[in-house]
């Protein structure tokens, strides 16, 4: 799922064995969607789904991803919630913008240096950023977890500001959600 | 007219205008398209708010459809796209910005610039080129 593009932090080249049990969820979502596709759940489909599940993981590699072993659902509904609401009222906002006045398509690249030393975080809040119409993840710093946010309809250094503690805030619900608890606390005072 | 029918009427109302916001919200993004000032702008435009249009094309599916398998195969269609969608806009922009394909001048700061002029060799903190060729 790491489509966001990062250099390797070590280990580039090994393949890291990945047990069964740690590519079920992966499996699982495979089949779950294979069924979906064919609008249909017999024993073909099924067997089917799990023999191409099973061929595309194993052609399309990816490293495994190491989640936090927290995962809190009422917090992860209120982010995904969060995430839809500012997406409707960004998405107008940027579409008033495009019929606007000229003067006010500026923006602005923001450095944004997270929390977090999780990719599985980091991962979740670019992809949350991107989502928000306004706002685009250009360049992505694994090593030191820093997103460059390249925002749209920023026209003052108050502005940039505001649109700096947004990213914040998302990592900061995302973590609620899904980060490790030693992370939560952190960010939590 | 009886119960049944009013509901269907007034599912079919909501869907119909639902429809007009998703085809309205995409006009928004080809005029943005042709107005944004440069290409980091411009891929706000195309790549954003169309995920709101295509979510609002697929409820008015559901609502005019109203079946169960149709529903199946509406999930997966908004999934995939709120997945890959930041992922092209992230791809496009990056390699424009390296490419410098950008006017700075429409940029209230640029906080990258910085780094990648610290960074040794004139590097992107993301990572140096031949990194990316690396197998």
């Amino acid at each position: 799922m790491t489509g966001i593009t990062v250099s390797s932090r070590g280990g580039r080249g090994a393949r890291v064995r990945v047990s069964l049990r740690q590519k079920l969820p992966l499996l699982a979502a495979l089949v779950l969607l294979w069924m979906m596709l064919w609008g249909s759940i017999t024993p073909l489909t099924i067997v089917t789904g799990v023999v191409v599940a099973l061929v595309v993981t194993t052609t399309f590699y990816l490293p495994p991803v190491q989640l936090s072993g927290r995962f809190n659902p009422f917090w992860f509904a209120v982010f995904v919630l969060r995430v839809l609401v500012e997406m409707a009222i960004a998405s107008f906002q940027v579409a008033l913008l495009a019929v606007g006045p000229r003067g006010r398509h500026r923006g602005a690249l923001i450095k944004v240096d997270l929390h977090t030393r999780s990719d599985f975080i980091l991962t979740g809040t670019a992809l949350a950023v991107s989502l928000v119409p306004g706002s685009v993840v250009v360049e992505v710093d694994r090593a030191s977890t820093v997103l460059y946010v390249h925002t749209l309809g920023v026209r003052s250094p108050e502005e940039v500001e505001k649109a700096r503690h947004h990213v914040l805030s998302l990592e900061r619900d995302l973590l609620r959600a899904w980060g490790s608890r030693e992370e939560w606390e952190a960010v939590r005072a | 007219m009886s119960d049944a029918e009013t509901v269907a009427g007034i599912l079919d109302i909501a869907a119909a205008v639902l429809l007009v916001v998703a085809a309205l919200l995409t006009l928004a993004a080809a005029i943005g398209l042709w107005r944004f000032p440069d290409p980091l702008s411009r891929l706000h435009a195309a790549t954003k708010p169309q995920i709101l249009g295509l979510i609002l094309v697929v409820v008015a599916i559901a609502l005019s459809a109203r079946s169960a398998t149709v529903l199946l195969l509406l999930v997966p269609v908004v999934a995939l796209q709120l997945l890959t969608a930041p992922i092209s806009a992230h791809m496009v922009g990056r390699a424009g910005y390296r490419n410098g394909d950008f006017d700075p001048s429409t940029l209230e700061v640029d906080e990258l610039a910085a780094d990648v002029d610290s960074a040794p060799g004139g590097e992107l903190p993301g990572g140096a080129w031949e990194d990316e060729a690396a197998p």
